[in-house]
């Protein structure tokens, strides 16, 4: 390892080659502000176009300030990060993103959350000198994302997230000069692009140019319309991450007073989308199990690996750009759908309640969900099988705006049936989550014998891929794994030129899976978040007493009562879906 | 083969052909060819002379007369009276704007008489459509020297040792790039030619690129050798199509000769050229941009390190140079360092192209030896300044450069001491103003050019180029405080300071440089509500003398908004809140009754 | 079109295309070379000046003397046409008249070669001349 000797603010350090000044000052605890800088350990995301130069240092002998984000540090530099030309330098070019920034904070729902607004306040920034135009763009309201341009600060993270780590391609960088702005091509609508609505954009924006489409008082309507009956269900990894809207540490599992504060928002019934979570699996199982016998058995027609569809960033994904593998992934619908079609049955029948005095709430760490919930197929005579799906931030802001002391909540449980879950559906919240919990149903169906041993670390991690062979008593099983899209694609490319070797594949979306989902509380870029909700998930895991889907006693019954057999022709109406080949709807 | 005891070489380059240089070559073989001279006389179409004040030209070869703003039409007098009869067609002769005396050959005109070309030493001279003339003018000749009489490194050391640094504008020493480049191992690596000539104003590389379009594809063989890569790329932006045209023909006939391609000179050495085409983005100038272009991205500059030279096209190690450094090369190696090295000052050798524009005499294209002053530039060359008006100011580097005033006027041209009076070389765009030239409007033009140009990457050229550009409209319009002035000056200096590339890194110069030059025309439009120049439009106004009007009724006539009212015979009268400003009535005036406030 | 397959083979070609260029090159700097003018009005024409001038071009050509033949108006002594003027490199220029071929190739091997006189000067003042030369 080659080191390098400097000066940082008259202090000796000593770094690794290759070392950014901003990394050296951090280890001398030399804090520069950065804006657009963004880098997420473990996922592959990096952002650092030099472009804001707020992180701007003087280096001695060089004739301009210099990005400490891009600048590596060389043999006896001496640099200062809080001169007077320094702060100024700093302090004028805040000025001037402020001056094309609209002065909404009150009403912006980033406020508070806002890292150029915190930035200006660590600052100090109390006026604008330079004042002048402000672009002006028409917002773009996708049923997912909202695109506010005049918060854009041309940070470029969200292309950083479109195109690097997720590999969709949507949002880049248009026009020139002060008209710049971060768009889809043509400028056409989020809508009408190949977005796959992963929120990742959303995810690393550090302003309110990018939100989610907020519909929590459409929630709360419904609550308060004496005629709906109205049905929550959370999904696994909420309860990793809510606590942290509430000020409580990163990886706090708050399950209990999740349902609490449900309850008192005063949703009908409290359920859990873990409940859907065991149901896919049994449907996702027994379709692997399925199609590998038939495999086995030598026929030709049947397409492995199998992919998991529970993600519907990743349904998106490929429907815009692998459209000619569609009959590759599971057939099974996303926990969320499975949940709305149930409810508006099954559970609508026991409360002899028409389907459409029934309202289906979900609370997701996604955005995606938003849009899935408005596909045409999950509808029945236009009635949505889920009516409205609202992210954790939006949760966090119903019980903010309900007055509700988190923290001091007592811990409650889930109504039944749909409330009842296995510690299998629990980490589906989590990359890699998905396919432990299928491997330890499919397991014991397949081979009739009981697993001694749940936790298949082989299976977890934060690696983008990771693949790992499970022994199905004699019969190796080959499981692959990824998460953010860059990785799925280069699986699908595998499986494309036949060069795969898996028999299944789970892939997330979002970096982490879903618990660093679009619709999470923001990590700011703080990685070590992420790994936290995703311990605080196997940990929930854990302390559950069932951790086989299918020994989850409420499916058992559903099955028996309502559905027949996994994979049967009820299961198929209700549970099953199909793809589209979206490559040819690209409207401009 | 038959041998023509007469060449008519016509200018071919873009500005004659727009003023019917096409035609004038058709008629003159229409009319040679009746007067039954074809066999003795020929017509060559070549690149631009420079003397683009007077296009089209028309060069007579051998007795060198030289015809200026010739017409289709005048070529039946060409030939019948020179060709034929031998008579000069007197009333085609350049006419001396101060001795009034008609000039025949350019050799005589101050506009030439103290050029030296090197780059340009095919201009006006080959046609660049046949390679057969380069070739006798001993083109090839030195990338068949380097290739079978020295090594990679001696080339590079001949460049080294003649002292010649980046024409593009950043000066930075070309042997010096082209070592860099060698240094790094690599399975491929690339030469690339930067023709994204982007200065207003500014046409030198299209010139040469019209003009002798193999010097530059030799020249980048020659690199190529040096560092080590096989391919070229010309990066051109699409709306020069005359250079775009030449070259393609430059590099088929080249090729066609085994000049590029596989075994050049049977030496083993394989180089070709590519071209690419820009879309005529400034910022594209800058390397790295020019590279993101070239590989299909959005046109925007990152953070070097790492220099191109290291990871650049491709990621692979690139040498990019501009037109007019590779247009050196050739000549470099068959003259010698020594001798290169010779002209010039004690660290910018060589020669340097500019293109004179503005209120100048002469504009055009001209080479001159580093050193030379301003004042030759302007005066000499220039033929001084039009209209008998008085110099206030010349603008050198574009929109990077500064402006420079009579005290700047002796101090020798190169790249040093330009940039030591708050100016730089640039590309080489000369911009002359008189005293009817606002400073503040000038550097206002500038910033809209800069504004408009930026790619948006990186905050403080973005918005604040957008923000100086607003408060210079202020003062310009009267409504600048004191505080503006400030603000001004702190955010030129932090835009300088902070901006990721060149382009921010210097765009506010022409502020700073007028701010330093003319402070007190700054002054004047802020304090006084004045434009010294009289150029700003909301702070002046036409009003008709009284004593000198005569009523003769002409100015209203021509008003087009009608302000203008008073009985004939009698003083007019200019309603102020619905004049436009327009000048027409000031033109138009007879009596000088009209005087701008 | 054949490739050109070497050093050796580029200056050969060089050699041979060098008089694309030449008459070019040599009008760029004609105080070094042999200039000739040839009076071509119409009494010159008239008189045979067209032949001669190719003569001498042609001539000039085939004893390898560098030098520049170009045409030019009237001189003004229409009684001894054809006439051309000649101008060696550092020397005044003399004018000679009645040149016909024989007279062409005297004054080519005795004054352009040799620098020796030749009859059939015409003297001429540096004024005439030069007011001449512009015409």
């Amino acid at each position: 390892m080659e080191i390098v000797q400097l000066t940082i603010d008259n202090k000796k350090v000593v770094v690794e080659k290759g070392t950014t000044i901003l990394e050296a000052a951090k280890s001398i605890g030399v804090d520069i502000p950065t804006l657009c800088y963004m880098k997420l350990h473990d996922t592959n995301f990096e952002n650092k176009p030099g472009g804001c130069r707020v992180c701007v240092v003087e280096v001695e002998g060089r004739r301009n300030l210099a990005p400490s984000c891009k600048s590596t540090c060389e043999e006896g530099m001496k640099i200062n990060t809080h001169s007077v030309r320094v702060v100024n330098a700093r302090r004028t070019v805040m000025e001037l993103i402020l001056s094309d920034h609209p002065f909404e904070c009150l009403v912006c729902a980033k406020s508070g959350d806002c890292e150029l607004q915190s930035l200006a306040q660590n600052l100090g920034i109390r006026e604008v000198k330079y004042q002048g135009e402000k672009n002006k763009y028409k917002s773009d309201e996708s049923p997912a994302i909202i695109r506010e341009m005049e918060k854009c600060i041309m940070c470029r993270r969200c292309e950083t997230a479109c195109n690097d780590v997720q590999t969709v391609g949507v949002l880049s960088a248009i026009n020139r000069g002060f008209e710049s702005v971060v768009a889809p091509a043509f400028e056409m609508d989020l809508d009408h692009s190949t977005c796959t609505f992963c929120g990742q954009c959303v995810a690393v924006c550090p302003t309110g140019a990018l939100t989610e489409r907020d519909s929590s008082s459409k929630v709360m309507d419904a609550i308060v319309d004496p005629n709906k009956t109205v049905i929550v269900n959370t999904a696994p990894a909420v309860r990793a991450a809510l606590g942290e809207e509430f000020g409580m540490d990163a990886g706090t599992l708050v399950t209990g007073k999740m349902v609490s504060a449900l309850r008192k928002l005063g949703f009908d019934h409290v359920f859990d989308t873990d409940f859907a979570a065991d149901l896919t699996i049994m449907e996702e199982g027994t379709e692997l199990l399925g199609r590998l016998g038939k495999h086995l058995a030598g026929d030709k027609d049947v397409k492995l690996p199998i992919l998991t569809s529970c993600c519907p960033g990743w349904v998106n994904f490929f429907e815009h750009q692998f459209p000619d593998m569609l009959d590759i992934p599971s057939t099974a619908k996303s926990p969320q759908q499975m949940f709305g079609a149930i409810a508006k049955t099954y559970f609508a029948d026991q409360l002899e309640k028409k389907r459409e005095d029934v309202v289906v709430v979900s609370v997701m760490p996604c955005l995606a969900k938003k849009y899935e919930c408005s596909r045409d197929e999950f509808k029945v005579d236009g009635d949505p099988d889920v009516n409205l799906s609202i992210s954790t931030r939006e949760l966090a802001q119903m019980i903010r705006n309900a007055n509700l002391n988190f923290e001091a909540l007592e811990d409650d449980d889930f109504d039944q049936p749909m409330g009842e879950s296995t510690g299998a559906a629990v980490i589906f919240g989590t990359t890699g989550g998905v396919i432990e919990a299928a491997v330890r149903t499919a397991y014991e169906v397949h081979t009739k014998k009981t697993l001694e041993r749940l936790d298949f670390e082989e299976l977890r991690g934060m690696e983008g891929i990771r693949s790992a062979t499970i022994d199905f008593d004699g019969l190796p099983i080959n499981i692959g794994i990824a998460h953010g899209l860059g990785n799925a694609r280069k699986l699908l490319e595998d499986i494309k030129a036949g060069k795969s070797e898996f028999h299944a594949i789970e892939i997330m979306a979002c970096p982490g899976g879903c618990i660093g989902g679009g619709g999470q509380p923001y990590h700011h870029g703080d990685v070590e978040i992420l790994k936290k909700r995703q311990r605080a998930i196997y940990e929930e895991d854990k302390g559950k007493i069932l951790r086989k889907s299918h020994e989850n006693p409420f499916i058992q019954k559903l099955y028996k009562e309502f559905l027949g057999e996994p994979c049967g022709e009820k299961s198929h109406e209700l549970l099953h879906t199909h793809y589209y080949d979206k490559k040819k709807k690209i409207e401009i | 083969m038959a041998k023509f005891k007469n060449h008519v070489l016509v200018c071919g380059g873009t500005g004659c052909r727009a003023s019917q240089g096409e035609e004038i070559v058709q008629n003159l073989n229409q009319v040679i060819e009746e007067n039954g001279i074809e066999q003795d006389v020929q017509v060559v179409r070549t690149g631009c002379f420079g003397f683009c004040e007077k296009g089209p030209v028309v060069k007579m070869v051998p007795d060198n007369t030289f015809y200026v703003q010739v017409t289709p039409d005048d070529a039946t007098e060409i030939v019948k009276e020179h060709l034929v009869k031998g008579r000069k067609v007197e009333r085609l002769l350049y006419t001396d704007p101060e001795t009034k005396e008609r000039v025949s050959e350019s050799k005589d005109m101050g506009f030439y008489k103290k050029q030296i070309r090197i780059a340009l030493r095919n201009c006006g001279f080959i046609n660049p459509e046949n390679i057969d003339e380069y070739i006798a003018r001993d083109g090839y000749a030195a990338l068949g020297k380097a290739l079978t009489e020295m090594k990679p490194e001696e080339v590079i050391k001949e460049i080294l040792d003649s002292g010649l640094r980046g024409r593009g504008g950043g000066g930075f020493p070309t042997g010096l790039k082209w070592e860099l480049t060698r240094k790094v191992d690599a399975d491929q690596k690339y030469v690339v030619c930067n023709a994204d000539e982007g200065d207003p104003g500014a046409f030198m590389d299209r010139s040469i690129l019209e003009g002798d379009p193999h010097a530059v594809l030799e020249a980048m063989a020659i690199n190529g050798f040096c560092t080590g890569a096989s391919i070229g790329l010309i990066y051109i932006r699409a709306e020069y199509p005359l250079a775009i045209s030449r070259l393609k023909i430059a590099i088929e006939q080249a090729r066609e000769y085994g000049l590029l391609g596989k075994d050049i000179l049977g030496t083993g050495f394989d180089f070709d050229v590519e071209m690419r085409y820009g879309a005529g983005a400034f910022v594209c100038g800058e390397e790295t941009s020019l590279i993101h272009s070239m590989e299909g991205l959005r046109g925007e500059p990152t953070v070097k390190p790492p220099f191109p030279s290291e990871s650049g096209y491709k990621g692979k190690p690139t040498n990019v140079n501009n037109v007019e450094t590779y247009a050196n090369i050739p000549v470099i190696l068959l003259e010698g360092a020594k001798w290169f090295s010779s002209i010039g000052t004690d660290k910018s050798k060589g020669t340097k192209v500019f293109a004179l524009a503005g209120k100048v005499n002469n504009v055009g294209l001209i080479e001159v030896p580093m050193g030379t002053t301003l004042r030759e530039v302007i005066f000499d060359i220039g033929g001084g300044i039009k209209d008998g008006k008085g110099f206030k100011a010349v603008q050198t580097g574009g929109p990077s450069g500064g402006c420079l005033t009579e005290k700047h006027l002796d101090i020798p041209i190169d790249y040093d001491n330009l940039l030591a009076c708050g100016s730089m070389m640039g590309s080489g765009g000369m911009i002359v103003m008189d005293e009817d030239d606002c400073m503040v409007s000038m550097a206002k033009f500038y910033l809209d050019f800069t504004v408009e140009e930026s790619c948006g990457k990186c905050a403080p050229c973005r918005i604040g180029n957008k923000r100086l550009y607003e408060m210079l409209d202020k003062i310009t319009e009267g409504k600048g405080t004191d505080e503006d002035l400030g603000h001004l000056r702190n955010l030129s200096n932090v835009i300088k300071d902070t901006s990721l590339c060149g382009l921010g890194q210097t765009s506010p110069n022409p502020v700073l440089s007028t701010m330093e030059n003319f402070w007190d025309e700054y002054v004047a439009h802020v304090k006084d509500d004045k434009c010294p120049a009289g150029q700003c439009k909301s702070l002046m106004q036409y009003v008709i003398v009284e004593d000198k009007c005569v009523g003769c009724t002409l100015c209203s006539r021509v008003c087009p908004v009608d302000c203008i009212v008073g009985d004939k015979k009698a003083p007019h009268v200019i309603t102020q809140d619905i004049c436009i400003k327009c000048g027409a009535c000031y033109d138009k005036c007879k009596f000088g009754a009209i005087s701008i406030q | 079109m054949t490739k050109v397959k070497s050093l050796a083979d580029l200056r050969k070609m060089k050699e041979e295309l060098a008089n694309k260029v030449q008459l070019r090159e040599k009008s760029d700097s004609p105080e070094k070379l042999v200039q000739v003018k040839v009076s071509m009005a119409t009494c010159g024409i008239a008189s045979g000046a067209k032949e001669i001038m190719n003569h001498m071009i042609d001539e000039m050509d085939r004893q390898a003397i560098e030098a520049l033949v170009t045409q030019t108006g009237c001189m003004g002594f229409c009684h001894a046409e054809p006439t051309i003027e000649v101008t060696l490199p550092n020397n005044e220029p003399v004018v000679f008249g009645h040149v016909d071929s024989k007279k062409a190739d005297e004054i080519i091997t005795k004054y352009i070669i040799r620098g020796e006189l030749v009859d059939g000067i015409i003297p001429v003042n540096y004024e005439t001349v030069k007011e001449n030369k512009n015409d």
